[in-house]
């Protein structure tokens, strides 16, 4: 086990150099000039050739990447221009935002979607089949920033009960000290209950937002794996040897349906990602989504780079994440690694 | 004496998208303690669906419409779903076709054998090892302790259908239900497991129930037998009766359609469909395959070479021999000749057919066809080469070697257009129709899909696109094993008739050495990648040299008479 993970941390060292010569080719084929755009309309040509040799832009392609490179490796990712800040500075406060709302949706997806797809399997037909399909449907037909506003303004707007939708914490509450960034665990940790009461509202309209457009996915592919493994012959051999349907269901069934499930998780996380960057908008959060397309409207290079750059390492991490939960679900990819 | 499991007019239906079926008609079935009683009969009799029925674990589709189950006085059809839980595994239990299926692939075999114990209350979470480990001993399994942490694909086919017997009498259960229990296993492994089943259910005073669709092996197993035929017994008897002398018409087909020991391919059809034998083939003596010491060799894969490599330690040790799945064989075929290629599973049989058919590269030896070295020719470009419609192949399962995107007709034309030189739609077609005329196929079947036709039906069609571009050599690859024994008979009798009219030559893999007699000349048998025997199908047969070939011979059980 030790051993496949160690090789599957290999095949990593390939993408990743592959990550960031794309990162570094893309942000440099994006149409516009950013030495213009930072000069400023009335700027002359001595300037705008002064900006773009600040930033390096005058020298050729190699060279640049060169540079780039020094810099990765210093964990430099440069300044976004728009704000002076450094990038890496952005991204290390905003990345928790982003996470926080994307795994409380991803979770909160999965609490909901699996056992309804479950139901739905065993149930194949019934009342909550249909539900289970009504929903799904629903989930993936409404997009996020029009299911974000009508959330807003039904739960806060008409109803009251949500907070006004400002970001992280609401105007009365204070962060809690850093730890870890994700205010959920930091505030607990700090034993601040009051705030940890206040990210939750804030969080529950985004997170259901989002993951009502996760669950479709998660549960059409729970339920479909569910009733292929159930019409298995060795499930027929569980029954026959009078397992309760519970044990049937959960430890025989469920189990082996798995894979595919967990699949489709890696997926579902990719697409939440791209999501949230409407739904950060929607709902005003400091995430770094709405921080990185801010950047790319100005033609800012650098946070477009650590974001791309970010992201990439995000789904690297999350898929090696999927193959090794692999292995620990099934012992047959166990042995082909 | 009363019954232990006692059936009345059971009737079994299912919803269908063609409304209801009946799969089980008004059924009777007595099963006396101690007593082994045989359902026999051919896909879709039912036999299945009846043991299904008792137990209760139908389909969702399918319920019991009639009739009545009592077991040991108990009403199993009027029982709540709770009750029955606890019935399947303690009382009754089952054994399945497909042994490594049956099993969850993804659970150690011992825990699998615990959740069983532990359900039905024979173990607690202290004891509940040592006791899955005492039924993975008490089913021959060698080295328990070890076994018992073992998933189901790191075992043998045998090896699965033990586990699955221990979890069926891991409760010690009063009756046991054996639905096709050898169907795919080896002829010797076969013989292992029901013995196995025998024992152990007599030494517990078990009743058996054992549903197969081969005569010899309920012949030999069973002390009663029902004979069923589409939902309904049309015979019950003592199993000697039953075999010396059949009453019912479909028993005496049945009878007459299994091989066995002096029986001849005509012999196999009803007398009333049966043409005269084909004259002996008229075999030149010119050779048309030669095979000489072919070889294929597997690089051996295992944790102890990469990890001794890993650590350093390789260089130290003797490099593994890599594993040769064929071992330097040497065989002819003549023109119209048939050759058996008989073994078991694992004995590289496939290999070598997959090698003549030019799939697979040799690592060492020729294969001339003919004259002409096809050995030379690289396998991922024999499709090309102009000697590839010279060999043409029939496969085992008659449904997945055909596209279920093609008609009949598509899929026979296939080789047609790909290498044919006919030309025009209308060709084609022509082409179409006389080779079902030749294989027996109603033309109004060529449009069909292969959903739509049986599997006889199907074997038809692999058969025609097979000698399409009328090949010198045909690879039958156990063409008749996923058929019903009467589908067989005509099969075997087709493909004798065409080799008479078209004068090809055969090369027949096959487990069955019954079948093989009856089809081919001379038979090799072979043992892990190496031929142990061979010569004419009369003298292996009957005069077996090698005790291998004893060994397989003795262990086909065969109905008497």
């Amino acid at each position: 086990m030790l051993r496949a993970t160690l090789k599957r941390l290999v095949t990593i060292v390939p993408t990743l150099i592959g990550v960031v010569v794309v990162t570094f080719l893309l942000t440099r084929v994006l149409p516009g000039d950013p030495a213009a755009y930072f000069a400023g309309p009335t700027a002359d040509a001595a300037s705008i050739e002064q900006i773009r040799k600040s930033l390096g832009l005058d020298q050729s392609l190699p060279q640049q990447f060169l540079r780039y490179l020094g810099d990765l490796a210093r964990g430099d990712l440069g300044n976004a221009l728009s704000t002076g800040q450094p990038v890496l500075k952005e991204i290390a406060s905003r990345l928790p935002a982003s996470a926080e709302l994307t795994l409380s949706a991803l979770a909160l997806s999965i609490l909901i979607a699996v056992p309804l797809g479950i139901l739905a399997a065993v149930k194949e037909g019934s009342w909550i089949d249909h539900l289970c399909r009504v929903v799904t449907t629903a989930g993936v037909s409404l997009p996020v920033f029009f299911t974000g506003v009508l959330f807003v303004c039904i739960f806060y707007y008409r109803l009251g009960w949500a907070p006004a939708p400002v970001g992280r914490l609401d105007l009365y509450s204070v962060a809690p000290p850093h730890v870890t960034g994700f205010f959920l665990i930091d505030s607990l940790l700090a034993g601040d209950f009051d705030t940890f009461r206040a990210t939750v509202a804030q969080l529950i309209l985004p997170a259901s937002t989002m993951a009502l457009f996760a669950l479709a996915p998660i549960a059409r592919m729970t339920r479909a794996s569910m009733l292929s493994v159930l019409s298995s012959e060795f499930i027929r051999t569980a029954r026959a040897s009078g397992l309760n349907s519970r044990t049937v269901i959960l430890r025989y069934a469920f189990r082996n349906a798995m894979l595919p499930v967990v699949t489709t998780l890696g997926m579902v996380f990719s697409f939440l990602l791209g999501a949230n960057v409407l739904v950060e908008k929607v709902f005003a959060w400091p995430g770094i989504g709405s921080f990185a397309v801010e950047a790319l409207i100005q033609s800012d290079y650098a946070p477009v780079q650590g974001f791309v750059l970010a992201m990439a390492l995000l789904y690297v991490a999350l898929n090696l994440m999927i193959d090794l939960a692999y292995g620990v679900i099934d012992p047959r990819v166990r042995l082909e690694a | 004496m009363t019954a232990l499991l006692d059936v009345k007019a059971l009737t079994v239906e299912f919803a269908t998208r063609r409304g209801t079926v009946q799969a089980v008609k008004t059924v009777d079935l007595e099963v006396a303690k101690g007593e082994t009683v045989g359902i026999v009969g051919e896909s879709g009799s039912g036999k299945s669906v009846t043991s299904y029925a008792v137990m209760r674990i139908l389909d969702r589709a399918g319920r019991i419409a009639g009739g009545s189950v009592a077991f040991s006085g108990l009403d199993l059809k009027g029982a709540t779903e709770a009750q029955m839980t606890d019935i399947r595994g303690r009382e009754i239990s089952m054994i399945f076709q497909n042994p490594r299926m049956a099993l969850n692939p993804i659970r150690k075999v011992g825990r699998q054998i615990e959740d069983v114990l532990r359900r039905h209350a024979q173990a607690g979470s202290m004891d509940a090892r040592a006791k899955a480990i005492e039924m993975l001993e008490q089913v021959k399994i060698a080295r328990p302790e070890e076994r018992y942490h073992a998933y189901p694909f790191e075992l043998s086919g045998g090896m699965c259908q033990r586990i699955v017997i221990a979890l069926a009498l891991a409760c010690r259960p009063q009756l046991l239900i054996a639905d096709e229990p050898t169907t795919g296993l080896d002829v010797t492994t076969q013989k292992a497991v029901m013995d196995l089943v025998t024992e152990l259910t007599r030494a517990r005073g078990m009743s058996t129930i054992l549903i197969t669709h081969d005569l010899g092996l309920a012949a030999a197993y069973c002390d009663k037998v029902v004979v069923m035929k589409k939902g309904e017994v049309v015979e019950t008897a003592a199993a000697r009766d039953v075999f010396a002398a059949p009453k019912h018409d479909y028993t005496q087909k049945l009878m007459c359609a299994t091989p066995r020991p002096g029986s001849t391919l005509r012999g196999l059809l009803p007398a009333e469909v049966a043409a005269a034998p084909n004259p002996p083939a008229a075999v030149s003596g010119e050779v048309l395959l030669k095979v000489q010491n072919l070889v294929k060799e597997y690089p051996r894969q295992g944790v102890t070479k990469s990890g001794a490599q890993m650590f350093g330690r390789g260089a130290a040790q003797e490099p593994e021999k890599p594993f040769r799945a064929v071992d330097g064989i040497s065989f002819e075929i003549r023109r119209g000749e048939s050759l058996g290629l008989v073994g078991e599973s694992g004995c590289g049989k496939s290999t070598t057919s997959m090698m003549v058919m030019r799939l697979l590269d040799p690592t060492s030896g020729n294969i001339t066809l003919g004259g002409d070295d096809i050995g030379a020719i690289q396998a991922k470009s024999f499709a090309s080469s102009p000697h590839r419609r010279r060999i043409q192949m029939v496969f085992q399962d008659p449904t997945d070697s055909l596209n279920p995107r093609f008609t009949a007709s598509r899929a026979i034309a296939d080789p047609l257009m790909r290498m044919g030189a006919l030309k025009g739609a209308g060709a084609v077609r022509a082409r179409c129709e006389q080779l079902a005329n030749l294989v027996g196929l109603p033309l109004d079947l060529l449009d069909r899909f292969p959903h739509q036709m049986s599997g006889g039906q199907k074997a038809r069609v692999g058969i025609a696109r097979a000698i399409a571009l009328d090949p010198e050599l045909v690879i039958l690859d156990e063409p008749t094993a996923a058929l019903d024994v009467s589908v067989q008979a005509v099969v075997l009798n087709l493909l004798d008739d065409l080799k008479a009219k078209l004068g090809m030559s055969y090369l027949f893999v096959s487990h069955d050495l019954h079948v093989v007699r009856l089809l081919c000349d001379r038979v090799i048998v072979m043992r892990q990648g190496a031929i142990v025997e061979q010569g004419s199908s009369q003298d292996v047969l009957e005069a077996p040299k090698a005790d291998y070939t004893r060994e397989l011979i003795s262990a086909i059980p065969h109905p008497p008479g």
